[in-house]
């Protein structure tokens, strides 16, 4: 007997993958509701432009998320990516003070970006170091090498056009910052879902071992991941910079734990192997969503990040307790 | 496990040596059992938390909202103390190891009994235990004026020479090493950290002893919550921002390795004496503070490159000599 | 040697009845009987897979017997767990030790039932006492009971599990390969203890598959094959030889394909290939239809060449050509793209990627082949999954079904599938029926067959006799790291293979 006999599916179809649509439905409706109490709670939600404003609030973090996305899958995790933000945006800022003009400025910040993830990637899969703590180091080395070069100063004086990245629309309503986000978001779930390094960095998550015993590169798998996000940093550094105007050493502060979160509320394993882009786009919708309503109720964002906290708890709880208990109330 | 163990805390003892000699060259006044004294004062709540920290990630966990879980129970006891200035200050300290306590169990039920990786939970009550405080104390700030004088004097009194706030440190590192290698429990956190397989097979519960773990951290937190707003005379809700890097930074400069079972009481002590070093020596020598983060983030991935470097598996012999 | 007890006119201390232990698709054990007696040696003889390990975890209380009855003394007992046993007196030293490498030689010996002082708090300077007397006891005063125990030598971490079998006045003591790892010196300081041992009237079970040992330490013997008893009895009564046959027997029910090898140019030649500690001066040749076994007992260092080959691990000598071009694997990816492959013994956590469907496992080192510029091409991935897949005769519901739902012979399949979908020259098969039921052992084993009547050329390492003797054109034997000799398999007889891989003379 053999398998064609039973089974040629030319498109996935299996438990294996419906299970996870159902995350991403459940994704899906928490946004749905939350958007509708949003509206109902506040007369300034279902405006246009507020809709549009409601996209500042996570898009920055979206980016690096779609990024952390593939490392946290792969196994490995950066919590540097906020200061990484905080360094590009201060050596943006120095560049400023000798009037190099807002192309160089872009330049700096994905190149610095991209180093800081090349020297991330460098220590943990050159010299095979746990990647959370050498990431609380670099943390603490890239915002460091900030404050040494600023102080408590501030950089301003950014050219007009910069601040189109972040404060510019591209037509009507849309940001130039959330187009930026959708387009990455699909690049990235064309990377990760339709890409043979994308399946690799599946294995490396599932199974590092299997995975290199088959014949896989995990050590350059990983080191491109890291520069990755490394990129989407200083990408996201451009358009906070580009949004605020100014840059401080303590730009970004909380940005990782941010991303990390929306990550994790996504779907994605934080102990890797499982996730889906779609998820994680789904969660950076919902938080922003969460953010902007309440901001529009004048909570303050200690309180929202009450909710936020929870919301992630509760989402990775249920799971769990549902397939523990959950024979309970089929029974 | 007596006393220090042999290389990595020796070195690290070392570095911290040849640092302060090298500042006291320069700067003869460093070296003063004074000044000495007063670094250690100022870095007695780091050791503190360090030591709550350290007994969780050997359990192979991390509790990452220790910070904000300080700043929830230091603002509870602050504005118990603003309303009731009558309260001893004993009973405020107990209040407030009591509260902490509650916040790290909730930490280690999510742990145990639902079975969400540390980092996760921490990652959300690390929010949540620092939004509570705005709830509770309203946006306020709770200043030096409300504050009772003995509530602010407690820690600054000296006692044979030393402030209570550094016998304090002192009293609590000692319990930790009682604790750690005396205690069975203290064995258990090893074990559950090197080999939960073994442990379990030795009979070891290892979801419990992680949660005692998360337990032992919030109270340590809440003891360090009323110490920290005591010394800085404010209670908000930016007290101790970002603090948990510190912490777990002193715990790896310290050679706790973050796999678990692996560090010792010296070492988280001598990883954070190390950050309080390097932060009060360098206004001494004329660096600017700025340069702070830079260099203790230098410091732990030296560190943690230094202390990957000693861990060598030792393979199986198969090969004979000249059979 | 000294005996207290009189061999004959002894009672076992401690006796399995008629125990038996299935897991799906294999059975363990069949109807088993063992005695251990007190002052005593029991050498437990058998190939790898005969039930060894099994027994043993049944012993220690890891696993339950699904039928049989274990007895201590005269009575029958349940042990609840490796807790409970270890209470009731027996402990088990094995080749990997079990205890915690970062505690102290002191704390490991008490773990658990550490002595304690009126606070309850663990006495410290009683548990160093004790610890110090028990190691002198048994003569290894000269470990240091505040060593830490990872930086002890593997001998020492042998004698500071026995102190912890001392320190509960343990009963039955288990000796799983102990001398696996251990110098001639060491070995012979093994021996006095235990001799200490037995003065003591501690039962011991020593498992072992060096005759040399067991006929010189050994009371009595049991040999085990294909999970049942075969032969038991004083070693006083009978010779190596003896226990060779029974250990060998004769295969029944194992079909090998007839074919015929029709040997072509050298696909492969290793020359010098060495490795500090590990393997040295292995050196063979392989041709293109050719099976060459490895032979060897457990720890003779097969698996570590093959790795070696396949570029997971890098030799300091040596020299490696394949179809006439010198190779330099610096890893599996070089391997596989010179068109040697690896299916490794640990199917689980390096054969598989649970987690993910089976076409993903049969397509992760082909994704080049299958994609296109990089972009998955799914339709291509199945196609050439199902190729494979039902080529081995695959038993699943669907190829999107988790591997982790499948049986070891499944999964076995996909893992081989998996290798043959990158068309390799030669494949590399460690210990590949290891565990999985005959129907797929058969499978396996006709697949092999057509493998190198297409040219390819295969490489079996393998622990059983009848597959090594049923399969194999050449056999190489391997003993501590080296190969001893290669024979042609032309009227090779088992024993002449146990013997070599032994170090057993004619």
């Amino acid at each position: 007997m053999s398998v064609s006999a039973r089974h040629t599916p030319d498109r996935l179809d299996s438990g294996w993958r419906s299970r996870f649509l159902t995350w991403e439905w459940l994704l899906l409706v928490i946004a749905v509701a939350i958007f509708v109490a949003n509206s109902l709670a506040s007369p300034y939600f279902l405006d246009a432009y507020s809709l549009s404003d409601l996209t500042f609030n996570f898009c920055e973090k979206g980016l690096i998320a779609l990024a952390m996305a593939l490392l946290i899958i792969s196994g490995e995790i950066d919590l540097s990516v906020a200061a990484n933000m905080a360094l590009c945006s201060t050596l943006m800022g120095f560049a400023v003070q000798f009037g190099w003009g807002t192309p160089n400025l872009v330049l700096i910040a994905i190149v610095v970006g991209t180093l800081c993830g090349v020297f991330n990637g460098a220590l943990v899969t050159g010299l095979g170091l746990p990647s959370i703590v050498v990431t609380i180091g670099t943390m603490s080395l890239f915002r460091g090498i900030s404050f040494i070069i600023l102080g408590d100063q501030v950089y301003k004086g950014y050219p007009d056009n910069f601040g189109f990245f972040g404060q510019g629309y591209v037509w009507w309503v849309i940001s130039f910052e959330f187009a930026l986000f959708l387009v990455a978001a699909l690049i990235f779930w064309f990377l990760l879902h339709r890409t043979s390094f994308g399946r690799r960095v599946f294995a490396i998550g599932n199974n590092q071992t299997t995975a290199l015993y088959s014949g896989v590169n995990v050590r350059r798998t990983k080191f491109i991941l890291f520069c990755l996000t490394g990129l989407m940093s200083g990408v996201a550094s451009v358009l906070l910079t580009s949004r605020l105007g100014s840059t401080r050493p303590s730009l970004a502060q909380g940005f990782e734990l941010e991303a990390i979160t929306m990550v994790v509320l996504g779907g994605v394993a934080i102990t890797g192997g499982a996730g889906s882009i779609t998820g994680v786009v789904l969660a950076a919708f919902i938080m922003g969503l969460v953010t902007f309503g309440l901001g529009l109720l004048n909570v303050p964002g200690i309180v929202m990040s009450i909710f936020i906290g929870f919301l992630l708890i509760v989402t990775i709880a249920l799971p769990i307790v549902w397939r523990r208990w959950g024979w309970l109330l089929k029974s | 496990m007596g006393g220090l163990r042999k290389s990595r805390e020796t070195w690290l003892g070392l570095a911290i040596l040849l640092l302060i000699g090298l500042i006291t060259l320069r700067f003869p006044s460093f070296a003063a059992p004074s000044n000495l004294g007063e670094i250690f004062n100022d870095t007695a709540i780091l050791i503190i938390l360090a030591m709550g920290q350290m007994v969780v990630i050997l359990t192979r966990s991390i509790d990452l909202s220790m910070a904000a879980n300080l700043c929830f129970t230091g603002m509870a006891v602050a504005m118990l103390n603003a309303a009731h200035p009558g309260i001893p200050i004993i009973v405020l300290i107990g209040i407030a190891i009591v509260i902490g306590l509650a916040l790290g169990a909730f930490n280690g039920v999510l742990v145990w009994k639902v079975g969400i990786p540390p980092i996760v939970v921490t990652l959300g009550t690390l929010t949540i235990f620092r939004g509570a405080t705005f709830v509770l104390s309203g946006g306020k700030w709770v200043n030096a004026d409300q504050m009772s004088p003995a509530f602010i004097s407690f820690q600054r009194d000296i006692l044979l020479g030393i402030p209570v706030l550094s016998w304090l440190a002192i009293l609590t590192v000692f319990g930790f090493f009682i604790f750690l290698s005396r205690s069975s429990l203290g064995r258990f956190i090893y074990a559950s950290g090197v080999n939960p397989t073994a442990s379990v097979y030795a009979g070891i519960n290892v979801g419990r002893t992680k949660f005692i773990a998360f337990c032992i951290s919030g109270a340590v937190s809440g003891l360090a919550g009323y110490l920290w707003i005591s010394r800085y005379v404010i209670a908000s809700v930016e007290v101790a921002n970002g603090f948990e890097l510190n912490i777990i930074a002193a715990c790896v400069i310290g050679g706790i390795s973050i796999a678990g079972g692996i560090g010792s009481v010296a070492g988280a002590v001598l990883g954070a004496l190390f950050l309080g070093i390097i932060g009060n020596a360098l206004p001494v020598i004329n660096v600017s503070p700025f340069w702070q983060m830079a260099i203790s983030g230098t410091a732990i991935l030296l560190a943690i490159v230094l202390n990957a470097r000693g861990e060598r598996k030792k393979g199986r012999i198969i090969l004979k000599e000249a059979a | 040697m000294q005996q207290h007890f009189p061999i004959d006119a002894a009672t076992p201390c401690l006796a399995l009845v008629g125990v038996s232990k299935s897991f799906p698709g294999v059975r363990a054990l069949q109807g088993v009987s063992l005695q251990l007696y007190p002052g005593q040696v029991t050498a437990l003889i058998g190939e790898n897979g005969a039930g060894k390990s099994t027994l043993v975890k049944i012993l220690t209380g890891i696993y339950q017997p699904d039928e049989g009855v274990i007895q201590v003394g005269e009575v029958p007992v349940h042990l609840q767990g490796a807790q409970d046993a270890f209470r009731r007196g027996i402990t088990a030293i094995h080749q990997e030790t079990v205890l915690f490498d970062d505690l102290s030689v002191a704390e490991n010996i008490y773990l658990g039932h550490a002595p304690r002082n009126r606070l309850g708090l663990v006495d410290w300077r009683a548990l160093r006492l004790q610890a110090q007397k028990v190691l002198a006891r048994m003569n290894a005063g000269h470990i240091d009971a505040d060593a830490r125990l990872k930086d002890l030598s593997i001998a020492n971490k042998h004698l500071v599990a026995v102190a912890r079998a001392m320190s509960i006045d343990a009963k039955i003591v288990v000796l799983d390969e102990p001398t696996a790892a251990l110098s001639a010196k060491e070995i012979g300081e093994l021996y006095q203890l235990i001799e200490f041992l037995k003065k003591e009237g501690k039962a011991i079970l020593f498992i072992s598959h060096k005759f040399d040992e067991i006929f010189r330490i050994a009371d009595r013997y049991s040999v085990f094959r294909d999970g049942a008893l075969v032969g038991q009895g004083l070693i006083k009564d009978t010779t190596q030889n003896e226990i060779v046959k029974l250990m060998v027997g004769r295969a029944v029910g194992q079909v090998f394909p007839k074919r015929q090898a029709k040997l072509g140019d050298f696909a492969l030649k290793v020359s010098g290939l060495s490795y500090a500690r590990e393997f040295a001066d292995i050196s063979f040749d392989l041709r293109k239809g050719e099976i060459l076994g490895f032979y060897g007992l457990v720890g003779a260092g097969r698996s570590e060449v093959m790795q070696a080959l396949f570029g997971l691990t890098r030799p300091d000598a040596g020299q490696i050509e394949l179809d006439g071009v010198a190779i330099e694997a610096r890893s599996p990816e070089d391997a596989v793209a010179a068109g040697l492959v690896y299916v490794p013994e640990d199917r689980g956590n390096q054969g598989i990627v649970a987690g993910l469907p089976i076409f993903m496992n049969v397509t992760l080192p082909s994704l080049a082949r299958t994609s296109k510029s990089g972009v998955l091409r799914l339709r291509e991935e199945f196609e050439l999954a199902r190729r494979y897949c039902e080529r081995l005769d695959l038993r699943a519901s669907s190829l999107s079904q988790d591997v982790a739902t499948l049986s070891g012979g499944n999964q076995q399949k996909i893992v081989i599938a998996k290798w043959l979908a990158t068309s390799p020259k030669i494949i590399i098969l460690d210990e590949p029926t290891k565990g999985i039921d005959i129907g797929s052992k058969a499978a396996v084993h006709e697949f092999m067959s057509e493998l190198v009547a297409e040219g390819l050329s295969v490489i079996m390492v393998s622990s059983e006799l009848p597959e090594v003797l049923g399969m194999s054109d050449r056999v190489a034997v391997m003993r501590s790291g080296r190969i001893v000799e290669i024979f042609e398999n032309k009227n090779l007889a088992a024993e002449t293979l146990v013997r070599a891989a032994a170090g057993i003379g004619a």
